[in-house]
């Protein structure tokens, strides 16, 4: 049924449809509607035959979640931010012994300095422990996405993370439709494991493995996730199917059949990037967007399809690897790895912690890499005048003190500078 | 697409004004998506949150920085914020102050607009006397439907309905109903006057 409704408290609603059967998380912004959310549910009796536990840290909550999963039961957690990194190694646990475990992660920035806001630093840290990671664009998409992440995860037996924008999708309010009971049960049957800790039948799982094996383990992890292609492919098909709308799936294309020029972005930037595109078209300029929804594992031949036809494709970073650039960039890159004819590639950093990327900023960014293409990272909206006065400094002084205060102190200049030129000019008039 | 900024101070019920107000746009058919400025949550900090409506998917996600109707719960931001900027020529402004917009400094402001456009609500004064509480969103969306066609009052009330229940929210639809009212009242004697 149509419903507007929050985001976190939508995909609440549709994780408790999934009938998980332990659900175990420790509240961090700007995930804690979700878990609040399926705890109300759980109370209430809404979702029935399911456990609740609260726990004492992230770790705590990923390790119980890696309990009950290898006990055979169906188990989903939720995190953000540093909460993912505290989880860590029950990250790479859950992977490397293969439990379907469904986790939101409400994207947000990773400290320090600390910063409660959305981007994709938590996700691209933990890019390579193994899970499936999923992007949603909008909210509804978000909440389906659980449906076919549990599905996903448990034909497979991979663990697998539902990317969700903080604060951008998790807080947002809108139009999304909650599915019914009996279409959801028909989607996604009861879990069945692949291998259960029963005391009946005693045997051990995560015992130590030598040289003689680990590779071997490890090849099959990424056989798993090289061959799951079709299958993602096929229960978005299957999705669609059901439930009437689109979901899932590796990735989307809009407007590329004659594009020179295409985006390549993650997660509920799309939205604005669309938007921008529907306004360069409506000046003949041939402009097209790829969305990216399954990032891990990463889709280089549907990339390469999707791409084909390209000259320059401009990708969107919402992270930023210091030593490197942007993550997502430099994954593209390894798509076009000995490809003939390879597209030009560009690189954006944008909406770091929490920073708005506006309709504005998108337009005059698209138009500066069709006429100026730049090499590396081009960072949208940087405040230039503000590095260049704390790069001044820091290179006058051995104790320059600590970057982000003086950034802030800096600004804080400028702000009341400002607000004593309006007061002088309201005085004037 | 039509886009509304809602300022106030933590604790006076700013995201759930503009949540309501979705709500209400919703009832009405439309899309409509409401979004918080996403600050630290504090009681008397400056807060933001915004509303857009439209007849087809909204799927931008931008803030709102032009807004066609700018709702302003507290009057001394004024002072701290440039609380006016981006707001469209032919916007709306409704503010929440017992005073006249000379007493608040901002006729200038209100010159500029489309005659009618600006409008005054003493919302604290009818939550406090409707409520029992100064939370000044409900009364004020109960004011927007008086000079605007954003949504209409029985929208409003009925998303005042679905997000307080049972006899808060009747006491909130009733303050948004003498909030209207006022509007209305005050419109009708100028349009006398002109007459």
């Amino acid at each position: 049924m149509l419903e507007q409704l929050e985001g976190s408290k939508a995909m609440a609603r549709t994780i408790a449809l999934c009938r998980p059967q332990v659900i175990c998380a420790y509240p961090i912004t700007p995930q804690t509607h979700i878990v609040e959310g399926v705890g109300e549910l759980v109370r209430d009796g809404t979702l029935e035959n399911c456990e609740f536990i609260n726990v004492e840290s992230e770790f705590a909550a990923l390790s119980v979640a890696i309990g009950a999963s290898a006990a055979g039961a169906r188990a989903y957690t939720a995190t953000a931010s540093q909460g993912l990194l505290f989880m860590a190694e029950a990250v790479y646990n859950a992977a490397g012994l293969g439990l379907p475990i469904v986790m939101t992660l409400g994207n947000r920035a990773i400290g320090a300095p600390i910063n409660i806001w959305n981007d994709h630093s938590d996700a691209m840290a933990l890019r390579e422990s193994g899970w499936i990671q999923l992007f949603a664009e909008t909210n509804q998409e978000a909440a389906d996405l659980h449906i076919i992440a549990f599905r996903l995860a448990e034909e497979l037996s991979v663990p697998t993370m539902v990317c969700v924008d903080g604060f951008i999708l998790t807080h947002a309010m809108e139009r999304i439709d909650i599915p019914d009971q009996k279409i959801v049960d028909a989607y996604l049957p009861p879990y069945e494991p692949v291998q259960v800790l029963d005391v009946e039948h005693p045997m051990s799982i995560g015992a130590m493995v030598g040289p003689d094996a680990f590779t071997e383990v490890r090849y099959l992890q990424y056989y798993k996730q090289q061959t799951s292609f079709r299958l993602i492919e096929t229960l978005s098909q299957q999705f669609a199917k059901l439930f009437g709308r689109v979901a899932g799936g590796l990735l989307r294309s809009y407007h590329t059949e004659d594009a020179e020029f295409v985006v390549v972005a993650m997660g509920s930037i799309n939205g604005t990037i669309k938007d921008v595109i529907d306004e360069m078209r409506a000046e003949d300029i041939a402009i097209g967007l790829v969305s990216l929804v399954t990032f891990r594992p990463f889709p280089v031949r549907a990339l390469q399809e999707a791409l084909a036809h390209a000259r320059d494709v401009l990708v969107i970073d919402k992270a930023l690897d210091p030593g490197m650039g942007g993550p997502l960039a430099s994954n593209v890159a390894i798509a076009f790895r000995n490809m003939d004819d390879a597209p030009n590639l560009h690189s954006a950093i944008c909406g770091l912690g929490g920073r708005p990327v506006t309709k504005a900023s998108l337009s005059r960014l698209f138009r500066q890499a069709m006429v100026q293409p730049w090499e590396g990272p081009h960072f949208l909206d940087l405040n230039d005048r503000v590095i260049a006065r704390e790069i001044h400094r820091r290179g006058k002084a051995r104790r320059a003190g600590p970057a982000a205060e003086n950034i802030l102190k800096i600004l804080e200049r400028e702000k009341a500078e400002k607000a004593r030129a309006r007061e002088a000019a309201e005085g004037a008039s | 697409m039509f886009q509304i900024r809602i300022h106030g101070r933590g604790g006076q019920g700013v995201v759930t004004a503009a949540e309501m107000l979705s709500v209400a746009a919703f009832l009405e058919g439309k899309h409509a998506q409401a979004f918080p400025s996403f600050g630290s949550e504090r009681m008397g900090a400056p807060v933001v949150a915004f509303c857009r409506i439209a007849d087809k998917e909204i799927r931008l996600r931008e803030p709102i920085q032009t807004p066609d109707v700018l709702i302003v719960q507290d009057a001394t931001l004024f002072k701290s914020l440039d609380v006016l900027e981006g707001l469209q020529p032919g916007g709306h402004l409704l503010v929440n102050t017992n005073r006249s917009f000379a007493d608040i400094h901002l006729d200038g402001a209100v010159a500029r607009l489309p005659e009618g456009h600006a409008q005054t609500c003493p919302a604290t004064d009818l939550a406090r006397q409707h409520i029992g509480r100064p939370a000044p969103n409900t009364a004020l969306l109960g004011a927007l439907t008086a000079f605007t066609d954003v949504v209409k009052l029985a929208s409003v009330m009925e998303a005042i309905a679905r997000t307080f229940p049972g006899k808060v929210g009747e006491a909130n639809i009733a303050c948004a109903q003498a909030a209207h009212d006022l509007v209305r009242l005050r419109l009708a004697a100028t349009e006398t006057e002109h007459a």
